[in-house]
């Protein structure tokens, strides 16, 4: 007599099975599944097509690619190591710069400032980061390459010559200025994701400190930054990922110079720069594998880190709903 | 007061202030670029720039009629190509999506939205253009349109899942089927949140340069179809701006100031249409 | 358990109000339930949320499910029309029957077609008050502009909710207040000619004049449909049902006529919690 009935799967067989496809409900079903799977195709391709075309590369130069700073084209030989170099020092410039900066930013728009200006404020963060990064090339190369030419690199070379970063001829167009540009394109992603984690933190977390007598920063830096660390985590690493594989804006201002300086004044290359100005020029296999064994390296670096980030804001969503 | 307390109050004061001064430096950053674009690009700005095609290097003058239509014409098949897709992937992820594939399918949603744009260009370059022997518009609005399919699909999932889940029910007693229900009362009541979001993901894929630098490559002139070189406001942006002509220098201002206020308008538009369509919808949100 | 057969619900005579509709005092005894459920278990989980629930609902009758919250007496009645599916990891055990028709063999769209539902907070669509009425009819296939218009009118009607809106049809439907919403969604309700109405708590959120309202309609729909009403509120039971279940802990502790219920319960929890004495 008892009919028992799950909802996962109302109506159970073949027979139930064809009367969902005739009312539609199936062949939405499947129509929009096949759409979702496209991006799982779409990374599947990509890994693929990465792999394939870097073949001859990997094959002819296995690790040492990785670690031979030779990059030339007539002689074909070619390794990687200036443009992960330049890439790795580019971001690191740019982080350098920008969390500081973005966290103090962030710290004001949700702790200080009056929810309408705060609110303002993130609107035109935000649009700061819809801005075309060839924009901001464009902006650097006639504006900030001159400025640190004529001005900063001179003065940094005068006062902090005696380290090995602030060393050399003042070029203007280099490590420093690509790292400058990254810095200003990665801040709104930082400050836009660590105020949300900030505005994440409740409200007794505040209040408990600041009845046991801390001042509004100790508060601030001592306890709201502490639990909203791992948001401000995931953002900076969001933003890692973003100046990694960051192309056009670089390309502009990076100097193209194949060849592996420790000042940051001497013109440099990176991974992603490197592809664009010499994809299409490429002729020979083993020079076209190389690029794509480049692209292959920056998928990777890229992949991993976005991953983490991920895995960090999917923590602090799950931590944050323990604490409602 | 102790001394201990003096510093402690000196450094709140002085810290608060500093993120202050923070908030103040980013914000500026904006109206830095905007200003000195607006102040450079409109003295370079005339009419032969929307109606000639560039002059050769050397020679004063031109414009770049054929990159305004030639962006416009690779947007459009970027976004015939990435809105239905990520459309109807946002739908099943909202609407049908169990717990394990669709979690699968969000996160390496989010991940291919990380991957460099640069790296997308590689695979439109593999998949089109080497097979077809050259470069092309076809070639460069698929990249765009492999790069809008994630920011559509979780937008688009995104507002769905904002609509009540007593309107679904509501439809569902009426006697409508679930696809039924789906197409008459979740999407048409996410429908402003969802364009909203199609304009800002179309807003960025505008403005991209590095996936078009090996797809659709430039082009001087006007591109005679679908299946060759055409250039775009970004790419010749680019190519301009790193020219040693000053007559170049003054075309790349005009189209950033272009390329820019379009962006822009873009945002700002889908914003207002968004905080309109909240307020006036506060019924059930 | 507590569940009641036929013959024991046919001892009471339903009493008599001065609003209640003509029908209401005569006899039942021939009429056969409407809809029964007959050893209805229900699973959230691993958490049974109801336990063994055996319960008829009479033609053209309205019968009410009161008892405190959390008691399952909203996850029942979201099983009569199968909306219980829309959650996951739901389970029934047990049959339920219109008719005589197992509900769990029917088509959804064909049973709720013809069990409607009213909810506890309105829920109209984004649009139009007259789009709103006319969703259910349009999505079971009338297309005919004419046919649309009639039932819209005639559903506002029922709903006695026409003379409020016949000049703004086409407004949003956002536009009316918190009563009307809800007057709204009981004539969209009505505009598939449902042979049963569902309402959950429909008017927790309302006025009590909105709330009066509400019950008028519900006595001139008797004799169109059957009606099963969850409340919390026990006055309401006694003023608009013919039928009272008191649900506790996810059981049906007893089931009888309003008047047996409420004057004279089988029961020592029914009359602790009608007299307020519960918990």
């Amino acid at each position: 007599m008892v009919t028992a009935t799950q909802s996962l799967r109302p109506q159970a067989g073949a027979g139930a099975f064809w009367r969902r496809l005739v009312n539609g409900d199936e062949v939405a079903r499947l129509v929009t599944l096949a759409f979702a799977s496209t991006v799982l195709l779409i990374v599947a391709v990509l890994v693929f097509e990465l792999f394939r075309g870097s073949a001859v590369a990997r094959h002819r130069f296995g690790w040492a690619f990785f670690v031979t700073q030779n990059w030339d084209p007539v002689a074909e030989q070619f390794g990687a190591l200036p443009f992960i170099y330049g890439t790795v020092v580019t971001s690191a410039v740019a982080l350098l710069i920008a969390v500081p900066l973005s966290l103090g930013a962030a710290v004001f728009l949700a702790e200080l400032a009056p929810q309408r200006i705060s609110d303002a404020c993130t609107f035109l963060i935000e649009l700061l980061a819809a801005v075309p990064s060839v924009i901001y090339g464009l902006m650097a190369i006639f504006t900030l390459v001159p400025l640190l030419r004529d001005y900063v690199q001179p003065f940094l070379g005068k006062t902090l010559g005696f380290l090995p970063f602030f060393q050399g001829p003042s070029f203007g167009a280099g490590y420093l200025a690509a790292g400058l540009i990254l810095a200003v394109m990665i801040c709104p992603f930082i400050i836009s994701i660590s105020r949300e984690a900030l505005f994440g933190v409740p409200r007794e977390q505040r209040e408990a400190a600041l009845a046991l007598g801390a001042t509004q920063w100790e508060s601030t830096w001592q306890v709201v930054i502490p639990h909203a660390r791992l948001g401000i985590i995931g953002s900076v690493f969001l933003a890692l990922a973003r100046a990694l594989g960051e192309t056009i804006a670089v390309t502009m201002v990076i100097g193209n110079d194949p060849s592996i300086r420790a000042s940051l004044f001497a013109p440099g290359y990176t991974i992603a720069a490197v592809l664009a100005n010499e994809f299409t020029e490429a002729t020979g296999e083993l020079y076209l594998d190389s690029l794509v064994e480049l692209g292959l390296v920056l998928f990777l670096l890229t992949m991993v880190i976005n991953a983490l980030a991920q895995l960090l804001v999917v923590l602090t969503s799950r931590r944050g709903s323990a604490h409602p | 007061m102790s001394l201990r307390n003096r510093w402690r109050k000196f450094l709140n004061v002085f810290m608060l202030a500093m993120t202050g001064v923070c908030a103040v430096a980013a914000v500026s950053i904006l109206f830095l670029i905007l200003g000195y674009l607006a102040w450079n690009g409109w003295r370079s700005l005339d009419w032969n720039f929307f109606t000639r095609l560039p002059k050769p290097p050397g020679e004063l003058g031109g414009g770049m009629a054929n990159a305004i239509v030639g962006s416009a014409q690779i947007v459009l098949l970027a976004t015939l190509i990435g809105a239905p897709v990520g459309f109807f992937g946002g739908v099943y992820l909202s609407e049908f999506g169990g717990r394990g594939f669709s979690f699968v399918v969000r996160y390496v949603a989010d991940l291919l939205n990380g991957v460099p744009s640069i790296v997308i260009g590689i695979l439109a370059w593999t998949v089109v253009v080497v097979p077809l022997h050259r470069f092309s518009a076809l070639a460069g609005a698929l990249a765009l349109g492999l790069m809008l399919i994630p920011i559509t699909m979780r937008q688009t999932e995104q507002f769905l899942r904002d609509v009540p889940q007593s309107m679904r029910e509501g439809a569902l007693a009426l006697g409508a089927s679930k696809w039924k229900m789906i197409a008459t009362v979740v999407v048409p009541a996410a429908m402003r949140g969802i364009a909203t979001g199609m304009i800002l993901g179309v807003a960025r894929i505008a403005g991209e340069t590095a996936p078009l630098l090996f797809t659709s490559l430039n082009n001087q002139f006007w591109s005679s179809g679908w299946n060759q070189p055409t250039a775009s406001l970004p790419v010749m942006i680019f190519s301009h701006a790193i020219a040693p002509y000053e007559d170049w220098h003054r075309q790349a201002w005009a189209a950033g100031l272009v390329l820019l206020l379009l962006v822009l308008l873009a945002n700002v538009a889908a914003r207002f249409i968004l905080s309109r369509g909240i307020s006036a919808q506060r019924g059930y949100l | 358990m507590s569940s009641s057969s036929d013959s024991e619900l046919t001892v009471g005579k339903p009493h008599e109000r001065p609003r209640s509709h003509a029908g209401a005092g005569v006899r039942l005894a021939a009429a056969p339930p409407k809809m029964r459920s007959v050893n209805l278990n229900f699973y959230y989980g691993a958490f049974q949320a109801l336990h063994d629930i055996s319960l008829d609902f009479h033609t053209n009758r309205i019968t009410a499910l009161i008892g405190p919250s959390g008691c399952g007496k909203s996850t029942f009645l979201r099983t009569l029309n199968r909306i219980h599916e829309t959650v996951r990891h739901t389970r029934v055990e047990g049959r339920i029957l219109l008719d005589s028709e197992d509900i769990f063999q029917v088509e959804t769209t064909t049973l709720r077609r013809r069990i409607g539902m009213v909810f506890q907070k309105s829920n109209p669509f984004p649009k139009s008050i007259a789009d709103n009425v006319a969703y259910g009819p349009r999505v079971n296939g009338v297309r005919r502009k004419t046919d649309v218009e009639e039932v819209v009118e005639r559903s506002l009607r029922r709903a006695a909710l026409w003379e409020e809106v016949k000049d703004k049809l086409r407004e949003s439907a956002y536009a009316l207040s918190g009563g009307q919403q809800q007057r709204l969604c009981i004539a969209r309700a009505l505009a598939v000619d449902p042979e049963v109405l569902l309402l959950d708590e429909p008017c927790s959120a309302l006025d009590p004049i909105a709330t009066a309202k509400i019950e008028d309609l519900l006595f001139d729909l008797k004799d169109q449909c059957t009606i099963v009403i969850v409340t919390h509120n026990m006055q309401q039971a006694a003023r608009v049902a013919d039928y009272t279940g008191f649900f506790l802990l996810g059981r049906l502790v007893e089931f009888n006529t309003t008047e047996v219920i409420f004057k004279t319960p089988a029961r020592k929890e029914t009359e602790d919690y009608i007299t307020g004495r519960f918990g």
